[in-house]
């Protein structure tokens, strides 16, 4: 690691002057990303603002059923919450599908939405990359790619999103909280993180210095007819090839609204308002699935490694959809698909 | 060239003693624990997040050490795997690990160990397949997963028995 000073912010006034007195500085939460990057000399900050005692680590009812968690809530905290279990089951589920036990009692809510790809060539400082040092290129186009995007890359970058907490997140509309040295914001979940573009070393419209306060996620109301569903090299402690988060609002055995976001394939959870609106008043049979999940992956780009992932996403809808019709949400201890 | 930097001073209460400890920003808590103080159960496998032999109990929840910067956990209390033992006399999940004879090499052994304990507290854990599940941050290389589910869930069944007799 290099070498870096430290600051314990007793405010968030304190953080956001402690970041901006640095020409390099980093918020550190629960450290479970940046410290490994650190390790790597991927992230080289010269100075840290630590942001842990900082009061933002509750969950507190807002408007409307609407939650509002704080961007220091602990995923191990907010997975357990009674509301969220109650509530917002998507989101429990997938919080428990990432990581392991002991990184969910570290990682925070705050940055887990910042944590950044784990392409294996961003990591590696001795091999070029666009998002870690802008115009060295993208070695993962040619390379191992088996993890990487098929939704929305650009010839700059074709890495995904990590995050399992992001997808539910997307399908739930959530909005993040900000402030910053000019002020306060609100972002709509779905202009929180960005596609690569010709502008890969930016994963998301957070500014600089800008601070996560909290994330407010609105009432769902699919009842039991959710899931998420994740798909990985091995049952737990992997990050996901494909995963799919699903809300149905449901009458009877037709469909009145839906919600799919997916993980793995692109470097933001990826939704398509088109492939949810033909689900729309559409009877729940895997043929109505079959034509979102068609839809939704019309667009998919092969690499040379990561073909699979289309088919495997394409069958990954089907079986989230067809869980969450029938109320049988995937169970994140017993890993059978059903 | 950059000035250099001082040393924090943390206070830290490891395995029931207090500690005043100077501390560079960059030093996390496993360096710390194994090189400075010499309590070298804690192990090192990874450095990375992704084996789990580093885990501690850090205000009674496990982490792993090596993605905390000790800096960070200034007036926290820390319970290694040399803390686990009370009065001379094993943790109940340590005499279960031995009965059960949960271990091959012994290396990822006090993670295992400190998971177990952390697991207990939170509660989340009945089933052998609940125990698989939230015991999946802790790998064996050596692959004796069928003997640690089998002493967690001893040391759970005792943990309630103990419970209903306090009742
Ligand atoms: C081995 C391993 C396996 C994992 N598996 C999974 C998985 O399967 N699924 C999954 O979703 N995740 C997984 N993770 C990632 C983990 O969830 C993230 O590392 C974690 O959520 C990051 O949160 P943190 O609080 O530790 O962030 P930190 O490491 O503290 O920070 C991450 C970034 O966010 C910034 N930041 C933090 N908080 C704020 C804030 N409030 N405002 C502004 N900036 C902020 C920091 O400056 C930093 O750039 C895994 C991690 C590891 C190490
Ligand atoms: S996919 Fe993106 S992160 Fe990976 S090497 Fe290419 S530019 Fe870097
Ligand atoms: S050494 Fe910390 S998780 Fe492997
Ligand atoms: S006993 Fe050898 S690694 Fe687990």
């Amino acid at each position: 690691m290099n070498r870096f000073g430290y600051t314990r912010a007793g405010s968030v006034a304190e953080a956001i002057q402690a970041f901006a007195a640095h020409p390099d500085a980093r918020f550190i939460a629960g450290g479970t990303n940046l410290v490994d990057l650190m390790k790597y000399d991927v992230e080289t900050p010269d100075h840290l603002v630590d942001i842990t005692r900082l009061p933002l680590d509750q969950v507190e009812d807002g408007t409307d059923g609407a939650l509002r968690v704080g961007a220091l809530v602990g995923n191990a905290d907010l997975a357990y919450d009674r509301r969220v279990q109650e509530r917002f089951p998507l989101l429990a589920s997938a919080l428990l599908a990432g990581a392991s036990p002991q990184l969910r009692n570290m990682a925070t809510t705050g940055g887990n939405l910042l944590q950044r790809t784990r392409c294996h060539y961003f990591y590696d400082p001795a091999t070029p990359c666009n998002k870690r040092e802008p115009g060295t290129g993208c070695p993962a186009i040619q390379g191992v790619n088996r993890n990487h995007a098929i939704l929305g890359t650009s010839e700059r970058c074709i890495a995904t999103h990590p995050s399992d907490l992001c997808v539910a997140l997307a399908a739930l509309e959530a909005t993040v909280l900000v402030t910053g040295p000019n002020g306060d914001r609100r972002i709509p979940f779905a202009e929180f993180h960005r596609l690569p573009d010709d502008r890969p070393e930016i994963d998301t419209t957070l500014a600089p210095g800008e601070l996560i306060t909290a994330v407010e996620i609105p009432a769902a109301d699919f009842g039991a007819h959710h899931t998420y569903l994740k798909l990985r090299d091995r049952h737990s402690y992997a990050f996901a090839l494909v995963s799919v988060a699903a809300g149905l609002a449901m009458d009877g055995g037709r469909i009145v609204r839906a919600r799919l976001a997916l993980g793995g394939v692109a470097h933001k959870p990826w939704r398509d308002p088109a492939a949810e609106a033909l689900l729309s008043g559409q009877p729940a049979t895997d043929d109505s699935f079959r034509k979102a999940a068609d839809h939704l992956l019309s667009g998919a780009v092969p690499r040379s490694g990561n073909g699979f992932k289309i088919a495997l996403a394409r069958r990954a809808i089907v079986r989230a959809l067809r869980q969450a019709a029938a109320g049988t949400p995937q169970s994140q201890t017993d890993k059978r698909i059903q | 060239m950059a000035p250099p930097i001082a040393p924090h001073t943390i206070d830290l209460t490891i395995n029931g003693t207090a500690h005043r400890l100077d501390v560079a920003p960059w030093t996390t808590l496993l360096d710390l624990l194994r090189e400075d103080l010499k309590l070298t159960g804690t192990k090192k496998g990874c450095d990375h997040g992704q084996c789990g032999a580093c885990t501690v109990l850090v205000d009674g929840k496990r982490v792993n050490s090596c993605l905390t910067l000790a800096v960070m956990k200034d007036g926290a209390t820390v319970t290694t795997v040399e803390g686990l033992a009370r009065n001379g006399q094993l943790h109940p999940v340590q005499e279960a690990f031995i009965a059960r004879d949960a271990f091959q090499c012994g290396y990822c052994t006090p993670g295992q160990l400190c998971s177990a304990v952390g697991l207990m507290a939170e509660g989340h854990a009945h089933s052998a397949e609940e125990i698989r599940e939230l015991m999946s941050g802790n790998l064996c290389r050596c692959g004796a997963y069928a003997n640690i589910v089998a002493a967690v869930q001893d040391a759970l069944a005792a943990q309630s028995t103990q419970r209903e007799a306090a009742e």
